[in-house]
Formats: C-alpha cells, structure tokens, sequence
C-alpha cells in the first residue's frame, strides 16, 4: 500500500496533514499517538469511509474494524455475520470460523452482549472477507486479556498486511513490524518496535 | 431541588431553539386546528347571474315576478352578481365564488306557458359548484337548495292562489281583467248552470232540444264540483321551478369518503414517516452505517430500500385499515395513489433521518412536521385571507399529504405530483447522506 500527502480538514480544523507511508504486503503496521492526533481519520479514509482532501491512495481491498462497535443489535451474532458476509462475498465457511474465533453463540442477540464480546463480534465482522488488507481501530479496546490473546493470534496467522491503531504502546511494540507516530494530524516518527515508543509519544504530544 | 431547577434552566437559556419549539410550535399548531376545523363561512360568495332581468309572467290577470323570491335565497348568500353564464362560471372555476346560480332568460315564458295550460318545460335553474373541498360544497349545496326550495315554495304558493282564483271564477263566474280587452264577464258554470236548468222548465218534456240542454246541464254541475276538488291537487305543485347542478372544479368525493380519504392519509403520513426516518437514522445510531456505504452498498441503495420497506409497510397497513372501513363506508381504496402517497412520504421521512441523523430526533422531527403540514392542507380557503390561503396551498404541495388526498379522489396530475415530491425528496436524502 501506497499513501502520499493524505491531507483532511473538518470545517476549520485539521485532522491530518501531508501523511505519506507505504507498507508491503504482509507488514503489521501500528499507528500510534496522543488523543486528537489524527489516528481514526487515517484509518476512516483508508477503508473508504471518508475522502481525502488532498493526495493520494494506492491500496487493495480492506477490511475494516471500526473502533465503536458497528453491528445490529435487534440481529443475532450468527444473522450479523451472515449478513457482512454476504455483501462482502466472503468465502465459504468464514462465518463458522469466525464464529469460532470469537467464541460467541450464533443464536444470542447481539443488543445483549457485553461490551467486550460485542467487541469480539465487531472485530469478527471486519475480518470476514480475508482481505489482504486489514485495518483496526483499537481492536482490542474492551477485550479481556485473553480475547486479545485470541485476537493476535488470529490476526498473526493471516496473510494479510495489517495497519492498527493502538492506545497501548506495548501492545503497538509486540504486535508491529513498524510504527508510526502521529501528532496534530501529522507523520511525526516512524519507529521500530524496540524504540521507545512511549517518549515519542509523550515527545508528540507536547 | 433549587439546585436542579437552576440547571434546567440554564440549559433552556442556552437552548433558545428548543424554547422557541416548545413555546412557538404548539401555538401554531393551535392556530392551524382552528382554521382547519372552521366551517364555512357565514355567507358563502355565490356568484348570481339573472338572465331574466325583471321579466314577468301573467296568470288571472295578476303580474307575477319570479326575480322577487330571490330576496331569500340573497338572505343566505353574498351575491356576487354577474352578467352571464359564462361570467358566473368563471367566478366558481376561478375560486372567487364558492357556487354560482344562474337564471335562464326565459324562466318567467316557461313558468307562463306551464301555467297557462299551454305545456312545456318548466323552467331549470342551473347551480355549478366548486368542490375542491367536499365540506364546504355540502354547505353551499345546502345553503343552495334550502333557499331555492322556499323560493319553489314561496312561488308555487303564489301560483296556487292566482290559480284557485281563477278557478273559482270559473266555477262561480265574476269578472276577469284582458290587455286591451279590459273587464270580461265571466258567467261562471253555477251560473250557466242555473240559467238552463231556468230554460228548462219552459221547455216542454218531449221537446226535441230538451236533451241536449240537459245534457248540458249536467256537465256544468261535475265540471263545477270536481273543478273545486281540483284546488288540493294543485297545491301539490311544489316545484314549478326546476334545479341543474354542476360540480364545475375540485372533488365530487361525497363527505364520508372524503373524511375517510383524510384518514388514510393520516395514517399512511405518519406511518411511513416514522418508518422511513427510524430505519436510516438507526444505521447511524447502530454505527452500521459507515461500514455498510464504505463499499458494501452504494449511498443509494440503502437509501431506496429504505424508501421500499417504509411505502410498502405503509401501504399495507393503511389498505388493511380501508378493507375495514369499507364494511361501513363506500369508498374506492386507489391502491396507485396510496402507493404514491407512500412512496412520497418514505422518501420525505428518509431525508428527514438523515438530516437527523439519530433515531429519536428523527421521529420527533417527524411527528413535528407531519402534523402541521396536514393541518395546513384541510384549511378551507374561506377560513382565512386569501394570501395566506396562498401561502398554506404552495407549502401543501411541498409535501405528499394533500397531493396524496387528492390523487385518492382521482386526480391524475396529483399522482404526477408526488411521483416528483418522491424524486426530489430522494435527492435531498441523498445529499443529506453525504454528511450523516
């Protein structure tokens, strides 16, 4: 993937500036900084969801993982599968093996799941296509250790290039091959895992 | 407590459209209820063309003017009055006059030759309606046809007691007044009766011109009895005046269809409203909304299946409601107009879910606007000034409820209408869209 100048305002304010990375098939790349600095917005006009104001893209096809939980409540866990799956064309049997992946009953009604499992089916759902591209906003916000054991695992084995946000810079330092770190909407470092990520971001914020 | 109320008011302070809302918006809503459920006027505009003029018709030597028991019908109605037919008419299309009465030029010859025995057709009154809204036509209707039966009335009594005077110098005799003949005596069948019953006393018994003076006789007295049981039956002439009436422009929908027709109406609004409004602002609500547009299914889409599920629901809820109905009133149910209507009204509520954009907002946003807008399209136009009427007209056909009620009462060019409201709606959803 290819990304040059990527450039988003929101009325009078700047969300991203002159953002430029690539990343080659099979990287896990983690996106990190302060609240505010932009990471959402990067990850929105990557999967599509928001157009840039200036540059440009060169990406495949992409999963996306919001980061606030985009399923049906009144479906069930098994019914918001089938449904992504179906307008996502997703192979046979990913529904099963993501049902599989979460752990969840196919039959319960998604409004009375946890917050953290709704979370599991979130991630679940953006992950249904196997496309060589992924993108999660803060995957593993709301999972339990374990879960997000589960989570990386899952994510490891893919053969898929994986771009996620994170809040937790070790999670960032285990999980990456590389690392940005955004601040004010703009690519302030790119970091290997073994630097010291939280100065640079507590560097950003300031 | 006090704490509480200090909070709540501050945050009112600070909200000054939501005040204006809840302080301005029930009054208008008020304002509109009343003019909607106004009657109609105390004296409706009838524009009235006397072809006649001052004609009048003789009977028994007495000049009867017909244009005199108009006077009535004037007691219930603000004249407008009109040279011509085609003068009359207008008034009624052009909306200035609620009805127009128009007397043919030769009422008071036909009325003359009806009553002088010498036949023909009684006069027709013609009455054209306008019937753009089926309440006020009943009134004038009625107005119109009270008055005109109490002018029948009032000039059928007033032939019936030239016409009882006349006979009963037929049958006693007496004087008759003729143009250029003057005074007549007139001998009367008791009289003629009595001279030949005289002359044939004189007469001997075998006489050869005895029998046809009997004979005679004889007729004079049936002719004078039966001549004086004729009076009842001429009084049963109640109507020597006959009435046309023509619905020259809007509904010809009887009341009760029309009140049905108005709550279908309601029910297919709110319904699909509320529907269409919920069903988009819930993919927001949900979050769903950004994964599904982001490549799944095109901004258009969604919107037209939103559209689809809220008429279709509509329809067939609100054609279950007139299956029901229908067991009590005759109506036509129009299933491609309600299917307008509801295609209308779906793509209105989802303009109003995105511009919303959150599911309670969106169904108040609906109710809040819905109810208004009906209020405003049953306003008679006699209820309120006529630029003001104007203006409730071109805001009405900025929304599917009355263009809906009308194309239910046939209206092709209504069915036009909302197929445009439909598409225009659809484009400001979809520009709506564009920041949900």
């Amino acid at each position: 993937m290819n990304v040059a100048g990527i450039g988003k305002r929101f009325g009078a304010t700047v969300a991203l500036r002159g953002v430029t990375f690539a990343a080659a098939a099979g990287d896990r790349v983690a996106v990190i900084g302060p609240n505010g600095a932009g990471k959402t917005t990067l990850l929105a006009i990557l999967a599509g969801v928001l157009a840039p104001d200036e540059g440009t893209l060169e990406l495949p096809p992409a999963g996306w993982v919001p980061q606030r939980s985009a399923v049906y409540s009144k479906l069930t866990v098994r019914e918001n599968l089938e449904l992504f799956a179906g307008l996502e064309r997703a192979p046979h049997g990913a529904v099963e093996r993501m049902l599989e992946l979460t752990g969840l009953g196919g039959d319960e009604l998604t409004g009375t799941l946890s917050g953290g499992n709704r979370q599991r089916l979130n991630v679940a759902v953006g992950l249904l296509g196997s496309p060589p591209l992924l993108l999660l906003d803060e995957p593993s916000a709301a999972l339990d250790p374990a879960q997000r054991e589960r989570l990386w695992t899952f994510v490891g084995a893919l053969d898929a290039t994986v771009l996620f946000t994170s809040h937790d810079v070790a999670e960032a330092a285990q999980h990456a091959h590389r690392v940005l770190v955004l601040a004010g909407g703009e690519l302030v470092a790119e970091l290997a895992p073994t630097d010291d990520l939280e100065r640079a971001i507590v560097c950003a914020g300031s | 407590m006090r704490r509480l109320l200090v909070k709540d008011l501050r945050i009112l302070r600070r909200s000054p459209l939501l005040v204006a809302l809840l302080v301005l918006y029930p009054v208008v809503v008020a304002v509109l209820v009343g003019a909607a459920l106004t009657g109609g006027p105390a004296k409706p505009r009838v524009a009235f063309a006397n072809l006649a003029g001052d004609t009048t018709f003789t009977l028994g030597g007495e000049t009867l003017n017909p244009s005199v028991y108009t006077g009535k019908l004037f007691e219930a109605i603000d004249p407008i009055r009109v040279h011509t037919r085609e003068e009359a008419i207008a008034k009624v299309r052009d909306g200035d006059a609620l009805a127009a009465l128009v007397i043919p030029a030769d009422a008071a010859q036909r009325l003359q030759g009806m009553l002088s025995l010498v036949g023909g057709e009684p006069p027709t009154v013609e009455v054209f309606y306008n019937a753009e809204d089926p309440v006020k036509r009943r009134y004038v209707e009625s107005t119109i046809r009270s008055r005109l039966a109490e002018a029948n009335a009032a000039l059928s009594d007033a032939v019936l007691a030239q016409s009882a005077k006349y006979l009963d110098l037929v049958v006693k005799g007496g004087e008759l007044s003729f143009p250029l003949v003057g005074e007549v005596k007139i001998l009367g069948l008791r009289n003629a009766r009595t001279l030949i019953d005289t002359s044939l006393r004189g007469i001997p018994e075998d006489a050869p011109e005895r029998a046809p003076l009997e004979q005679v006789s004889r007729f004079a007295r049936v002719a004078a009895e039966n001549l004086d049981l004729s009076k009842p039956i001429l009084a049963s002439i109640g109507q020597p005046v006959r009435v046309k009436q023509t619905v020259v422009s809007g509904s010809k929908t009887p009341l009760d269809a029309f009140a049905v027709g108005v709550a279908a109406t309601l029910s297919l609004m709110l319904v699909t409203l509320l529907l269409a409004a919920g069903l988009l602002a819930l993919e927001r609500d949900e979050g769903t909304y950004a994964r599904l547009v982001r490549g799944l299914v095109s901004r258009g889409a969604l919107l037209t299946e939103k559209i689809a599920l809220a008429a279709l629901a509509a329809l067939v809820v609100t054609l279950l409601q007139l299956a029901v109905v229908r067991i009590f009133v005759t109506i036509s149910p129009r299933p491609l107009a309600l299917a307008a209507g509801a295609l209308a009204f779906a793509a209105l509520g989802t303009a109003l879910g995105a511009l919303a954009r959150e599911v309670r907002a969106a169904s108040l946003l609906a109710v809040l606007l819905a109810l208004p807008v009906a209020f405003m399209a049953l306003v008679p136009s006699g209820a309120v000034s006529a630029p003001l009427y104007d203006v409730l007209n071109l805001v009405s056909g900025l929304f599917p409820f009355k263009p809906t009620l009308r194309a239910l009462d046939g209206s092709g060019p209504a069915l036009a209408h909302l197929c445009a409201l439909a598409l225009g709606y659809g484009v400001v959803a979809r520009l709506a869209l564009r920041r949900f």
